[in-house]
């Protein structure tokens, strides 16, 4: 089982593949491997509640854990309070922490 | 004595054009003052990020002199980091690659900032404990 963290910086209106990380987490993650999502940057903007996002919901509904960077979210004016249900806001120091540990971190 | 995490990024961005540069000196930073063994390696448009001619500027637009606009340059967020790393017990370990450089007149770089070549990133990526990846995206 490998652990795995994506970092997502891009949204589906400014890049034609920002479903990777959906498309690829679930399937990683029903294969047993723990996966978490990290959004960063305008990645973030698909987090907000009420946003119209397919792969953000594909990740939630399958149970992936979504964080989001607080600063890329306090940057774009996004109370961590409006985000979706299921993303959790959180410091940037996640990517290290997870690097020490020996997870791949995965940046897209 | 435990050893510091050694960490390796690659960068791809040249600076004042992407919040990559920006996320990615924030995660320089955050591991600096952890005092981990930065190693770093700048390929393409980022061996422009600690180019020593990097000057601030006024903002007519704003009417701001140059004092008031106080124009972040990435060349000193990089001696920080340096400097950060160093008082935690770390060091940062910064190579450009060499034909990078010439191809940008970027040989002008603060202290500490190294002629290499992508064989360095080989090294750095085996000898470390992680590695991350910032490529472009255009």
């Amino acid at each position: 089982m490998a652990s795995i963290l994506f970092i997502e910086s891009r949204e589906h209106f400014d890049s034609a593949d920002g479903g990777f990380c959906a498309a690829l987490a679930p399937r990683l993650t029903a294969a047993g491997n723990r996966v978490d999502v990290l959004l960063v940057q305008n990645g973030v903007l698909p987090a907000r509640a009420g946003a119209r996002d397919c792969a953000m919901a594909a990740l939630l509904g399958a149970g992936v854990p979504v964080l989001a960077d607080d600063f890329s979210l306090r940057e774009r004016g996004i109370d961590p309070k409006a985000l979706a249900s299921g993303v959790r806001s959180c410091a940037l120091d996640v990517v290290i922490d997870r690097l020490a540990d020996g997870w791949t971190v995965i940046w897209h | 004595m435990k050893k510091p995490i050694s960490l390796c990024f690659a960068l791809m961005d040249a600076p004042f054009e992407s919040a990559r540069s920006t996320t990615a000196l924030r995660l320089l930073a955050i591991a600096a003052a952890r005092g981990c063994d930065l190693q770093v390696f700048a390929y393409e448009g980022a061996v422009l990020q600690p180019f020593a001619a990097q000057q601030r500027h006024p903002n007519a637009v704003h009417g701001h002199s140059v004092e008031e606009e106080n124009h972040f340059l990435p060349r000193e967020a990089i001696e920080a980091i340096a400097a950060e790393a160093e008082r935690h017990g770390g060091r940062l370990d910064w190579v450009n690659c060499g034909l990078c450089v010439d191809e940008r007149g970027a040989g002008e770089a603060v202290a500490g900032v190294r002629r290499g070549s992508p064989v360095d990133f080989w090294r750095m990526a085996r000898e470390c404990t992680n590695t991350l990846v910032i490529p472009t995206h255009d």
